[in-house]
């Protein structure tokens, strides 16, 4: 219980991705979603709850607000005038932007959630005391807290159910804040892989999250944005965004741009490590 | 109007201020039995949440704070008036404070143990809470510096600590009078631990007065900074409606005045019970009265400061919560809690109404109705109608479980106020004489140099 290890946690856990132009470590994982190619299916939010031991809180819990989805689809109605069957809406996969400046780091009393050295924002579930911090300073609102005990008092995966739960994925007892981890276990089997083999991911779907993988429409992709031939950083550097900006390309241009990719919430500056291609309307062409 | 009868007897304050130490009525039971009752509510709520995980209390995804947590800023709030009193106009040298302080510095300590309470009943995994502390473990983990809640925990037991001393030292004079006046039994046994050999000599006094002089001086940079700290769990978040830079003047205002509401509140039960009029005196009720209004005003205008911030800070996150909060869903709380905390101070304007008791009891309890709903206001409003459009489709309301919980924290501070007040002195006796004498001797000189002038004028000077 030194001072140094205080101030060694501090910055291994704190950096922020790439600092200056050199990134920290040969991977940062990154998303793009094309909401252009989303069809609102829900598929990965299925796939989700599947891979991520998520609790099916059913219909009481839901209408409570309580649902532990990682990865929703958001729905916005156009407001048009148009009534239902023609009623246009817009869809939004929103799940954990793995900011670099993340604002719930700072404020976890115990330092529960910590930046990773490849880029993630994680979630140390053992240490969580349940504050609740760190969700309220979420601006998206994207982190699920286990307001029951659903392993044991509510019972979500009984005898014959709990055989569908993933070994690789720890089951989160009451009291504690969980949220969209990229698939860390996929990404940890993945690096570990690669680190044996002696070189680095590659990028040809050995490594893919979940949801990315259940999308009929191949709208999500996933990588590492150090990588320069990865389909990530290709989207990225093709849309202009930039890591450490909060303001892109896109916004700078006077008089509207031809680029889509922006991130949600940019110029609150908590540099999300997701990026969106914003949706192409038949009105707006 | 005088603050005090000047010809009391210092025989005559030891033995009213003794009564209150003796066997109680009838009536002090029972009310103390409802205050465990309703004590009792507040743990079976929580041993209850405690078993089921917090979803009990109807939290949920943009709702992650309730009650607890406006509530805990409430008792803190609380606490602030009782150090105002005690500590600020003891260095400003203003004596009318030293009947009423010793309750009110009570008053800090319990609130806040009551505050802290929440802390732990606000956490999901409350049998982990050591997690919050420095504490030394093997594998070198801290807890994390940069986070208000941390700076929030080590205010609080600071201030907690340092209170506890401050009341403690204060009341030690008191304590040797009660164990000189004393039947012999437990209490006298308990007074004579406490009061370490009091003997009044002159050299005890001087090392008395420098100790105290000292913790005073200690503990009012502490009661600013425990308040303002606590508003930099939202000042220094992000979300609208939390992110102002006023927060914290604007908490610590608000702490003094609630707390000062809450001062009148109890002057008066206890003036009533004790049969304290010659000591807690009108004249007296007037000047809290009168502070109290000063702060209410200080605070209505830091409350403008907020909604003017939030109205022409060009931030459209900001303005649509105020909207909402004017007019959405809490709008019936956010105008009582305008109505309560803004308009009904300016009852303290009349004169009439200064000295008079249902009155002041009336607007006391209103003033503090007004300062809870403040802080609802700020907790939960900046949940409903955050950043993020999708938790916007629905209002969740607190459950009764968390209602109870609120409800028992004030059954915890009675039983320590109660248990309090009968096991030590709740008016200062040897400040009392101080300033009976101090009066005195003033009210002599004032009449001496009448005197003098009356001779003077008549031309029979000694000069």
């Amino acid at each position: 219980m030194s001072i140094t290890t205080l101030f060694e946690n501090y910055s291994e856990f704190r950096h922020r991705h790439p600092d200056g132009d050199v990134p920290h470590n040969p991977y940062k994982w990154a998303m793009a979603i094309d909401l252009d190619a989303c069809s609102g299916c829900n598929a990965c939010a299925v796939a989700c709850y599947a891979e991520n031991n998520l609790p099916v809180v059913g219909r009481e819990k839901f209408a409570n607000g309580q649902v532990m989805h990682w990865m929703r689809i958001e729905r916005y109605w156009d407001h048009d005038g148009s009534e239902f069957p023609e009623r246009g809406a817009r869809y939004l996969p929103m799940l954990c932007q793995q900011c670099e400046a993340a604002p719930c780091e700072t404020v976890c009393p115990v330092g529960a959630t910590n930046h990773t050295p490849d880029g993630l924002n994680s979630q140390i579930y053992n240490r969580c005391i349940g504050s609740r911090y760190c969700s309220s300073n979420c601006p998206y609102k994207v982190r699920y807290f286990n307001w029951w005990d659903y392993p044991s008092t509510d019972n979500v995966w009984p005898a014959e159910m709990n055989m569908q739960l993933n070994p690789d994925v720890t089951v989160r007892g009451k009291g504690v804040m969980e949220k969209c981890t990229f698939c860390i276990q996929r990404i940890r089997g993945a690096e570990s892989d690669a680190k044996t083999q002696g070189r680095l991911v590659r990028d040809d779907g050995e490594l893919q999250t979940a949801c990315q993988q259940a999308c009929p429409t191949s709208a999500i992709s996933f990588g590492n944005l150090v990588d320069p031939e990865s389909r990530v950083h290709k989207q990225w550097m093709a849309q202009q965004v930039e890591l450490n900006k909060h303001e892109q390309a896109k916004d700078e241009e006077p008089g509207g741009s031809d680029l889509r990719g922006y991130r949600v919430y940019e110029w609150l500056a908590p540099y999300p490590s997701i990026m969106y291609l914003e949706r192409v309307r038949e009105t707006e062409i | 109007m005088k603050d005090i009868r000047e010809d009391i007897a210092w025989a005559k304050i030891n033995t009213d201020v003794l009564k209150s130490l003796e066997n109680p009525r009838k009536l002090y039971w029972v009310i103390l039995f409802i205050a465990v009752a309703v004590f009792g509510v507040g743990v079976g709520c929580e041993v209850y949440q405690y078993n089921m995980g917090l979803g009990v209390g109807n939290f949920d995804n943009p709702h992650m704070w309730g009650l607890y947590i406006a509530t805990f800023i409430f008792w803190i709030g609380m606490s602030h008036s009782g150090t105002l009193l005690s500590a600020i106009l003891h260095i400003m040298h203003a004596d009318w404070r030293k009947p009423i302080y010793r309750f009110a510095e009570a008053m800090t300590t319990f609130s806040l143990m009551t505050a802290g309470l929440f802390v732990a009943v606000h956490l999901g995994r409350i049998w982990q809470i050591y997690f919050a502390l420095p504490y030394p473990n093997m594998r070198q983990v801290w807890p994390n510096f940069q986070s208000p809640l941390l700076w929030d925990a080590m205010a609080i037991f600071t201030y907690l600590s340092s209170s506890i001393l401050f009341l403690y030292v204060g009341m030690i004079p008191d304590l040797a009078i009660c164990r000189d006046n004393m039947h012999s039994g437990w209490r006298k046994k308990l007074y004579a631990v406490l009061s370490l050999g009091w003997e009044g000599t002159d050299r005890q006094w001087r090392n008395f007065r420098m100790t105290y002089l000292t913790i005073a001086c200690f503990l009012i940079p502490l009661a600013v900074s425990v308040h303002s700290i606590v508003s930099t769990d939202f000042a220094a978040s992000q979300q609208p409606g939390w992110h102002i830079t006023s927060f914290p003047p604007y908490f610590v205002a608000g702490a003094l005045y609630s707390g000062c509401a809450a001062i009148i509140t109890l002057f008066i039960i206890l003036r009533y019970v004790f049969k304290f009029e010659e000591y807690m005196t009108k004249s007296i009720l007037k000047k809290v009265a009168r502070l109290t209004f000063a702060i209410a005003m200080v605070w209505t205008y830091l409350k403008w400061v907020e909604f003017a911030q939030a109205w022409f800070g060009h931030n459209a996150h900001d303005q649509h919560l105020l909207i909402e909060k004017a007019t959405g869903t809490y709008a019936p709380f956010w105008w009582m809690m305008n109505f309560c905390a803004s308009v009904v101070p300016f009852m303290l304007v009349f004169k009439r109404f200064q000295t008079n008791i249902p009155v002041l009891f009336a607007v006391s309890l209103l003033l503090n109705l007004g300062m809870w709903l403040e802080r609802f206001m700020i907790v939960a409003p900046t949940f409903a109608d955050g950043f993020y459009p999708w938790t916007w489709d629905h209002n969740q309301w607190p459950s009764l479980v968390q209602w109870g919980i609120v409800f028992g924290s004030f059954g915890w501070f009675a039983i320590l106020f109660m248990l309090f007040c009968k096991i030590f002195p709740s008016v200062s006796m040897y400040e009392v004489k101080e300033m009976v004498y101090h009066r005195s001797l003033e009210t002599k000189k004032l009449q001496a140099l009448q005197a003098a002038g009356e001779l003077a004028a008549a031309g029979k000077g000694a000069h």
